[in-house]
């Protein structure tokens, strides 16, 4: 007994790790089921009739916390990897199963207000309780060990299980933006009717998708390889031949994009590019200088108040047609932000949040108040803005008005590229990294920090302009101060100071939650929970700079021999 | 002829006085350390010369003109660069940025320059590129152009700090502690490098150091600082025999051993 002690304390200690993990994903459900998330979700099918979002929900964050588990315990062994994964799993259905019972002798409703039947009811799988109780347990403990073996697996094996699984599920979000975008396309509808039903994936479609992508994506491992290499090794005019390609394939694809997905992904493409636009200006701002501006949204809103008092026919000052406002609507976004800049030239970190955040504010209730109403409209805001026109086009559906802010994102990106690798753009690098020492280096901090504050604020007056335009009215209320949060939380997650970063965190915080309309309840609760796993799992953003993901994720040996062949090749 | 001329310089924390009107004068194309015990003024010198702080009293002059009261990026611009006590790189930008970085003041291409890439904008863009990796070379970190500073080993951290205040084409370098941290070969290294700086490129070096043999191999003079004054100054030989400065500098026991070495 004695010579065993020491051994099974170890053996107690290591399941700690699959305890405590087990722990969090057992809050976790409970939290997902308590605030109503999996109730919401479950009118929407994955895989139609078959499971639902909200099981699928509960499924992945099992499936994500005995992950956890099984890599923070892979140094004690893999059977302990295992076996805590699967400790893990079971944490996190027995604590539904708790809150089940509890919820059968307390009446939960009048805290939670979601504690309802239909939730048990839910999470039983429909069954009567016993059978549901031990249905639930099993799933948990089945989700665990399995989430376990997929990480201990390597290879094809572990490939072939997730590309299908993580393609059906990915389709089945993705449903929104699929189905009407497939059907588009003569042929292709037959297909989508055939893959989709109208909730969810159709049983047969979901096999066939996992199955015909999984041999594609094994037939691009095999073949991929030698075709990436093959492209590598042409000759620099070929090989220019194959990007122009690319590029041209990208650029026809963004011109027929609106036509392929219809009114109201049009319209949801146009939101998210407008966020990309501002994105890409609170890039300069907090990605490459480093300062943090939460009243970003004061620009955007003096871009399009500017718009507005210009063009609008209800307030009948002026009669410029947009295109002669733009300018005009730009350049007062860059004066506002020399004029927001001056004020907080000394101020750092959290001291610059705040200040900018007041700022923010200010320009809203302006906006809102009755001292200005004769000139802004007060609470009834502007109306009447004339839509954007080039000779007899006009820029007035979503569809077409996707075009003017694909134009200006194009110009956007364009002139953030140039900046970035130049002497301003360093400057600003530099300045974010160490001001002092950017000083010394003999940056002027005053002239760099305003060009920032000038640049982002004259990209988010563009948006501003266009957005205006686009709904044709203004009111106080769509400048509030969750758009500035927005487009940092964009920021952060995309991967701050990375142009790609931007448009990939847009089309994540917001177009996913537009498509998934069961969202828009808990959006600031997903948004924080984003936050906090990104910063705590991937902290340099979904798709960072080039160099960041290089310098993070790849051998010493390999980033060698692309410096000495990049030295070469430059001298 | 005198490139830096301190007169009288007094800087003061509170009620702590860090520098006591201190006089100092540095030959052009020498090599001058200060040395002084912990807390004696060394570092407070030299952010009072880059314009980190404005000294309460006193004159800074460098080549006739005034240094006291002017920001650190004009000082930087007059050929006064520094190299920091413990690396203040930008650890986040690559080791060719950095450099680049310190190039900054002699790049003269505008926002528009800069959008429309004019060929003025890529001329200067390509000449900067160039003297950078030039720079680096001359440091002896050709080939880690690309890498993060954060990501360098500590030695090749601090000679790319050294590139970096050497691409703002100085006349004076200040370097508060080179060799710290540093095992004797890459002391000895470090040593034939500043010397270099100076035969080659022909600046002026000030350093603060606290290895005696450092101090003692290569400056042709050296000034002693004790509470923020000056204590002694001399040629390394005078400052070894000098009895003050061992019994306030090193203490009384190491009196011996100083004038073993």
């Amino acid at each position: 007994m004695r010579k065993n002690s020491p051994t099974s304390k170890g053996i107690l200690s290591s399941l700690k790790i699959g305890l405590k993990t087990g722990l969090v994903g057992a809050i976790l459900t409970v939290l997902l089921s308590l605030i109503g998330m999996v109730e919401a979700f479950s009118q929407r099918y994955i895989i139609h009739e078959v499971i639902s979002m909200g099981h699928t929900l509960l499924l992945l964050s099992g499936y994500f916390i005995a992950d956890r588990a099984a890599r923070r315990s892979i140094s004690k062994g893999k059977s302990l990897a295992l076996l805590n994964s699967l400790i893990s799993g079971f944490l996190s259905s027995g604590s539904l199963i708790l809150l089940i019972f509890l919820g059968a002798f307390v009446n939960l409703r009048s805290v939670f207000i979601n504690a309802s039947p239909v939730l048990y009811q839910l999470l039983l799988f429909g069954e009567e309780i016993r059978t549901g109780v031990l249905l639930l347990f099993f799933v948990g403990g089945v989700v665990g060990f399995f989430s376990g073996l997929l990480y201990l697996l390597t290879g094809w094996i572990k490939k072939l299980t997730l590309i299908p699984l993580g393609s059906i599920l990915i389709a089945g979000v993705l449903q929104d933006l699929l189905r009407p975008t497939l059907a588009a396309w003569g042929p292709l509808s037959i297909l989508s009717e055939w893959i989709f039903t109208a909730n969810g994936l159709s049983i047969s479609g979901a096999i066939v998708l996992g199955v015909s992508i999984s041999i594609g994506s094994l037939l691009w491992s095999f073949k991929g390889k030698s075709l990436q290499r093959g492209i590598k090794s042409l000759s620099g005019s070929k090989r220019k031949i194959f990007t122009y390609a690319g590029f041209l394939t990208l650029v026809f694809l963004l011109l027929v994009l609106p036509h392929l997905l219809g009114l109201f992904l049009s319209e949801v493409l146009t939101i998210v590019g407008l966020y990309i636009l501002l994105g890409l200006g609170l890039n300069i701002v907090v990605g490459y200088a480093g300062l943090l501006d939460l009243g970003y949204v004061a620009f955007f809103a003096i871009g399009a108040y500017t718009t507005a008092i210009l063009t609008s026919q209800e307030l009948g000052f002026f009669h410029f047609t947009f295109w002669s406002a733009l300018p005009i609507a730009i350049l007062m976004g860059i004066f506002s932000g020399v004029l927001l800049g001056i004020p907080v030239l000394k101020m750092r970190g959290d001291y610059l949040a705040i200040a900018t955040l007041g700022f923010g504010e200010i320009i809203r209730i302006l906006v809102l108040s009755d001292f200005l109403r004769p000139w802004l409209g007060g609470a009834q805001g502007i109306g009447k803005i004339p839509k954007a026109s080039i000779g007899s086009f006009e820029f007035a559906r979503p569809q077409e008005i996707y075009y003017l802010i694909l134009a200006g994102c194009l110009l956007v990106v364009f002139i953030s590229l140039r900046l970035k690798d130049s002497r301003i753009g360093r400057a600003w690098m530099a300045m974010r990294e160490d001001e002092d020492v950017a000083q010394a280096m003999g940056i002027n901090l005053v002239s760099t920090k305003l060009l920032a504050f000038a640049t982002g604020a004259g990209f988010s007056a563009l948006s501003g302009a266009i957005f205006a335009s686009k709904l044709g009215s203004v009111y106080p209320h769509s400048f509030n101060v969750m758009i500035s949060i927005n487009v940092v939380c964009l920021i952060i997650v995309g991967g701050m100071g990375s142009i790609p970063g931007v448009m990939v965190g847009a089309f994540a915080l917001v177009g996913l939650p537009e498509l998934l309309r069961e969202f828009a309840e808990y959006r600031l609760l997903v948004y924080g929970a984003a936050l906090v796993v990104m910063m705590l799992l991937k902290p340099e953003g979904l798709w960072p700079e080039a160099i960041r993901r290089r310098e993070l994720h790849e051998e010493p040996g390999e980033k060698l021999s692309n410096d000495s062949t990049q030295g070469t090749s430059g001298s | 002829m005198a490139i830096l001329i301190a007169k009288k310089v007094t800087k003061q924390f509170g009620g702590l006085v860090a520098l006591d009107r201190l006089d100092l004068e540095i030959q052009e194309r020498s090599i001058h350390s200060i040395i002084g015990p912990n807390g004696a003024g060394k570092t407070t010198f030299f952010n009072c010369v880059t314009g980190f702080y404005r000294p309460e009293e006193g004159e800074i002059l460098f080549n006739n003109h005034s240094l006291v009261g002017l920001p650190p990026d004009k000082i930087v611009r007059l050929g006064i660069s520094r190299t920091y006590q413990n690396i203040r790189l930008f650890p986040n930008l690559t080791a060719m940025e950095n450099v680049l970085v310190g190039l900054h003041g002699h790049l003269k291409s505008n926002f528009f320059g800069i959008v429309i890439k004019s060929s003025f904008t890529k001329r200067e863009e390509a000449e900067a590129a160039e003297e950078a990796r030039n720079l680096l070379r001359f440091v002896n970190l050709s080939g880690k152009g690309d890498f993060l500073a954060k990501n360098l080993p500590y030695g090749d951290q601090r000679k790319l700090e050294i590139a970096r205040a050497l691409a703002s084409k100085p006349k004076l370098l200040l370097l508060d502690e080179p060799t710290a941290g540093m095992n004797p070969k890459e002391t000895q290294d470090m040593m034939d490098f500043i010397q270099r700086l100076r035969d080659e490129l022909g600046i002026t070096i000030l350093l603060i150091e606290h290895q005696m043999k450092v101090v003692m191999g290569i400056s042709e003079t050296v000034t002693v600082l004790d509470y923020g004054e000056k204590i002694a100054e001399g040629s390394p030989g005078e400052i070894q025999r000098n009895p003050r400065v061992i019994e306030a500098y090193l203490g009384r026991g190491s009196a011996e051993e100083v004038a073993a070495a």
